[in-house]
């Protein structure tokens, strides 16, 4: 722990617009931005994006999160909620309607953010690549981390992904630092 | 009174599908409902020009991963017909157990969502993880978890060998034994009964009407179900139409329910019958014309493919009617008046599949 918190304990209430005051508080705000860094890193959240997939990649990451695959034994919880997400699951090709939602999504995570494809569709737009209303995978989009192959992706191989993109967190929270 | 407009989705954790619905509300209850479609089409059907007859069969798998089985099948049941193909018995017997698998499995799924729409997170995981078990037997079966693929034009692509029959016999033990372990709770639980019985209620007359399909319908006392049409090995099996007269959300999860107890008695069934012969496909030639309508029973309802061949490789048309498309007015009828909190709730209770519906 750092000198400053220490030594601020049993001395009387300092004023806000002292210098010595705004010190502790830059202190004390390192020491949480310290705890958050790691707890995004034991736990992190996801959220997941069903972006015109046929439901095959979706149940099997919903698979993931159950008593036989336990995702949760990597402290990883399905959130709704783009702000309190660390890693972008999308599964499935994107289309014109959709990827503006997805761009949003995406747009409203905090940084450092990362995001696994799922599936041949989110990697290529699959078997229907050719189709009249899809634009194609997801990287078309918004930048991906990790790509999941399979049609769909298995369980084992989802988590799999889950875990690389996790090392990614870590290696862009570290570059984050490193820019401060 | 003042009206607020509050927005459903397209991003919402209790459907992991993407639609998205304006609720109009006046105090705590819905006066409108209004849904925008369209986050997930993809414009499949225009497919038919560029993948030819035989690859289609790939390509309508994946117009809904749940119930892929079924699609599979009524693809190629329409195009055996309009070639006038005669299946062999043993591949319409083994068609018939890998769909009632999946409907099983597919039932499950739902119930694992519903439970967690009104927030019975442990029974959520518990039906969950009986549905592994299935989803295992469709590994070892066919290869696959999910998108199992094994109908073809003209018969099955696989055989199930008498080791792994023994085998998905007693695993579907297992999963009849746990599913009467879990009756009691989806029967009588004070929570679910609170949250479902009197909970957007479809009466007959209504149901009729708005020309609802599959559990919705049988759970308003409306005895329509495609599998008495005879496709596949259903006219050999013993069996009939469940149907409740509640009308209610929990009347479509009763249907559910012994409708998942029935397939598994289906699949026993099917597995005593079926004959020893090894011939499991017939071998195709010449190209498809002519029109055909075909029907199967899905877990969701009843749908329907239109396929149109003019004698080329590629099909002039495949036009494919879903179950979730049938009951989506049923289920606008039933969101007004109801509570704001009861809306996922009454949603799910159709089951709705976004990905069939917008294709």
């Amino acid at each position: 722990m750092d000198e400053t918190v220490k030594n601020t304990k049993p001395q009387k209430r300092l004023k806000p617009s002292s210098d010595a005051f705004k010190q502790v508080r830059e202190a004390k705000i390192g020491l949480i931005r310290k705890l958050i860094a790691k707890a995004r890193i034991k736990s992190p959240w996801l959220l997941h994006f069903d972006c015109g997939s046929c439901n095959g990649c979706d149940i099997e990451t919903l698979a993931c999160l159950t008593p036989v695959y336990d995702i949760e034994r990597f402290g990883i919880i399905n959130v709704g909620n783009p702000k309190h997400a660390d890693i972008l699951l999308v599964t499935g090709t994107v289309n014109h309607r959709n990827k503006k939602v997805l761009k949003k999504l995406y747009d409203q995570m905090p940084d450092p953010k990362v995001v696994v494809a799922i599936g041949a569709c989110a990697l290529s737009g699959g078997i229907f690549r050719e189709c009249d209303n899809v634009v194609g995978g997801v990287d078309r989009v918004i930048p991906v981390d990790v790509f999941v192959p399979g049609c769909p992706g298995k369980p084992e191989a989802i988590i799999d992904g889950v875990i690389l993109g996790l090392q990614k967190f870590v290696q862009k929270q570290k570059g984050a630092k490193d820019g401060d | 009174m003042v009206s607020t407009v509050i927005p459903f989705g397209p991003q919402h954790p209790v459907l992991p599908e993407p639609v998205h619905f304006k609720l109009k509300i006046e105090d705590e209850k819905v006066v409108d409902a209004i849904p925008a479609v369209g986050f997930v089409h993809r414009g499949l059907e225009c497919l038919v020009a560029k993948k030819d007859f035989v690859q289609m069969t790939q390509v309508v798998e994946r117009v809904c991963g749940i119930c892929s089985a079924m699609h599979g099948m009524c693809y190629c049941m329409g195009i055996e017909e309009m070639m006038g193909i005669e299946i062999p018995k043993k591949a319409a017997f083994l068609r018939t157990v890998w769909t009632e698998l999946h409907r099983i499995h597919s039932h499950l799924l739902w119930f694992g969502l519903y439970a967690d729409a009104f927030g019975f997170e442990s029974l959520f995981m518990q039906f969950w993880k009986i549905r592994e078990k299935i989803m295992d037997i469709n590994e070892a079966t066919a290869g696959s978890r999910v998108i199992i693929s094994v109908n073809v034009i003209g018969g099955v692509k696989r055989d199930i060998s008498p080791e792994h029959r023994q085998w998905i016999l007693s695993t579907l033990d297992e999963v009849e034994e746990a599913l009467r372990d879990l009756e009691k709770v989806v029967y009588e639980d004070y929570t679910i009964r609170k949250r479902t019985v009197g909970i957007g209620v479809l009466s007959k007359e209504k149901a009729y009407e708005l020309g609802a399909s599959g559990p919705m319908a049988r759970g308003s006392g409306i005895d329509i179900d495609a599998r008495s049409l005879g496709y596949a090995a259903f006219p050999d099996l013993d069996w009939e139409p469940i149907v409740e007269y509640g009308g209610d959300c929990f009347a479509r999860a009763k249907v559910r329910f012994r409708e998942m107890l029935q397939s598994i008695g289906l699949v026993r069934q099917a597995f005593q019958k079926m004959p020893r012969d090894e011939e499991i496909a017939v071998k195709v030639t010449g190209r498809p014309e002519g029109e055909v309508i075909t029907r199967v029973e899905q877990p969701r309802g009843e749908c329907l493919y239109y396929l149109k061949g003019n004698g080329s490789k590629n099909l002039d048309r495949c036009r494919i009617r879903t179950p979730s498309f049938a009951n989506f007015p049923p289920i606008m009828s039933m969101l007004i008046g109801c509570r704001l909190a009861d809306v996922p709730v009454i949603i799910l209770s159709m089951d709705p599949c976004i990905s069939c519906t917008e294709r």
